[in-house]
């Protein structure tokens, strides 16, 4: 099994991540940057200078950035509830439980999480349709870690 | 020893310095030890997800936790530790006593079976000699305790400690033992590989503690004689050999004014103060456990090993200096200490919020001098030069200890320790 390095920035807050993609922007002179870590999407963009301005000194410095911090609406979360393996179906032949676009029930099993050769079903905690399938099948998840996300039907 | 590590850790932990400094890390369960460090089945999965070839306990959580090793064991990892069989036989007490026994080992006298009635409570005090200890069997930390001085009492004592352990521990058996009335804490570090080779590595004296939790600790103990030290390094390894033990070990002792050491018992982990002992023997004991539990040979013999200088080490906890209650919270500013013979083992970093789940303990100031002054002096500089802002913490206490005549001229004892932290 391939080894996973857990992605650092995954639970960065959106301040640290709008003052490190500032930082981006100013090293490598960009207008506008743009990530998405989880449910989160960052967006930092800066009016690009007027062509008069490329020639003035520098001090006169780049124009104050605009910052754009999206979560999408009352998407929600399921998160593994351990430490295992993700797979998506039942037995390697089977069909997944879910894909993404179904809809799911309160209570309906969407994955499983193998640990310690125990097979854990995992449920929906909402009705609603699965927007997104964050994690691959056969991959590790840890403790907490978003598998899916869920737009809740109301 | 270039083997690359991954860290299990706790949701809170993620942004641990031990998690930014592992190669990798795994999230293991919640804040809550129950759910995530004392997890046995979240671990072992962590494990092999990973593909992770052996296990280091640490010091707290599982680290004397034999059904632990014994798991670790049943699923082809290697636990970084002794065996199960020797965590077991040295975790229970009574059984712990009578193996020292049987070694030769002198342990405090004392009651082998729970005291029937009051009748037997007086018999065995005076047989034992004042003054005496009663102690819940249940207990620990210091509660559940009643001494007796001489005469009259032992009856009343042991029916109060009797109906206390009850209530608090739902166990009313009741052992008495000598009471040692200026007792030094020194414990000696024992170290043995799989091929029957064990040494050990001195001796260190833990006397300054508050409730049972040891605050300062030095290498090598002071004012004893040579015939006491070369006592305690026999009884110590005699204690290890009774189970076998391959890893590193401590056994435990209380000395009296008398210089005569009673067996207390044996922690079967590697101990928060091991950095005194790697001082002043240069060795790396993690990395020999690590050799160790991978089957590799000590490579060194009892005559073999040297010890360099006097070590002192202060516990950093994260606590109010006065009423000890502990301090959680974010670390503003973190200043460690530094110069030559320093050495600082700490996981705080700027910004750092001190959770307040787990152990109080912050950091670990360790120093090393040629000799015990010279140890001294370094140890007040660098307790001086070290800041920490935004939670309490103990550095005004471990000051004022190191600042008494007891301490200064090596005798300090339970009876010092109590003044200080009433």
């Amino acid at each position: 099994m391939p080894i996973r390095r857990r992605a650092r920035h995954g639970s960065e807050d959106a301040a640290t991540l709008v003052r490190r993609l500032g930082k981006l922007l100013d090293e490598l002179r960009l207008t506008e940057a743009e990530v998405t870590v989880g449910d989160m999407r960052v967006r930092v963009q800066r009016a690009a200078p007027a062509v008069a301005a490329a020639a003035a000194p520098a001090a006169a410095g780049l124009p104050d950035p605009v910052v754009i911090v999206e979560r999408p609406g009352n998407m929600v979360t399921v998160e593994a509830p351990m430490v295992g393996t993700f797979y998506r179906a039942s037995s390697p032949t089977a069909e997944p439980y879910v894909r993404e676009g179904d809809v799911v029930k309160e209570g309906q099993i969407v994955c499983i999480i193998e640990a310690m050769k125990l097979m854990n079903e995992i449920e929906a905690k909402v009705a609603g349709r699965v927007a997104k399938i964050l994690v691959e099948n056969g991959q590790p998840v840890e403790y907490g870690q978003a598998l899916f996300l869920i737009e809740p039907s109301r | 020893m270039g083997i690359r590590t991954v860290v299990a850790h706790s949701k809170v932990d993620t942004h641990s310095l031990a998690v930014r400094l592992a190669d990798e890390s795994i999230c293991i369960g919640p804040d809550e030890a129950r759910g995530s460090y004392l997890n046995i089945p979240a671990i072992i999965s962590a494990a092999e997800l990973t593909d992770s070839e052996a296990i280091h306990p640490g010091y707290g959580f599982l680290a004397e936790n034999a059904a632990f090793a014994e798991v670790v064991r049943a699923c082809s990892l290697t636990f970084i530790g002794p065996s199960p069989e020797a965590i077991r036989l040295m975790g229970d007490k009574a059984q712990a006593r009578q193996l020292a026994k049987h070694a030769g080992v002198p342990v405090v006298p004392g009651s082998e079976e729970p005291l029937k009635d009051p009748e037997e409570a007086v018999m065995l005090a005076e047989e034992i000699g004042y003054p005496v200890i009663f102690k819940a069997a249940a207990g620990g930390g210091g509660r559940g305790m009643r001494i007796v001085r001489g005469g009259s009492g032992a009856a009343e004592a042991f029916a109060a400690c009797q109906s206390e352990a009850g209530a608090a521990f739902g166990s009313s058996e009741v052992y008495c033992e000598k009471f040692i009335e200026r007792a030094r804490h020194v414990e000696v570090q024992v170290i043995g590989d799989k091929h029957g080779m064990r040494v050990h590595l001195g001796e260190r004296d833990c006397s300054v503690q508050r409730r049972h939790q040891k605050l300062i600790e030095e290498a090598p103990a002071p004012s004893l004689s040579a015939e006491t030290r070369a006592g305690l390094h026999k009884a110590g390894l005699a204690a290890a050999a009774a189970v076998n033990y391959q890893s590193a070990g401590t056994v435990e002792f209380l000395v009296d004014d008398e210089g005569r050491y009673y067996f207390i018992e044996m922690n079967t982990r590697i101990q928060v103060e091991h950095p005194v002992t790697e001082m002043i023997t240069g060795l790396d004991l993690i990395r020999e456990q690590i050799r160790i539990a991978a089957g590799e040979r000590l490579g060194y013999r009892q005559d073999d090993v040297r010890f360099r200088g006097h070590a002192i080490e202060c516990r950093v906890n994260a606590e109010n200096p006065v009423t000890f209650a502990p301090s959680a919270g974010r670390v503003s500013t973190w200043l460690p200490p530094g110069g030559r013979e320093v050495r600082v083992d700490s996981h705080l970093m700027a910004d750092y919020a001190v959770p307040p789940f787990y152990d109080s303990l912050i950091a670990k100031i360790i120093v090393r001098g040629d000799d015990r002054a010279e140890a001294l002096t370094r140890m007040r500089r660098a307790l001086g030069e070290t800041v920490v802002e935004g939670v309490k913490t103990t550095i005004p206490f471990l000051q004022r200890a190191l600042a008494t005549d007891a301490f200064v001229e090596g005798r300090f004892t339970s009876a010092d320790a109590a003044d200080l932290t009433r």
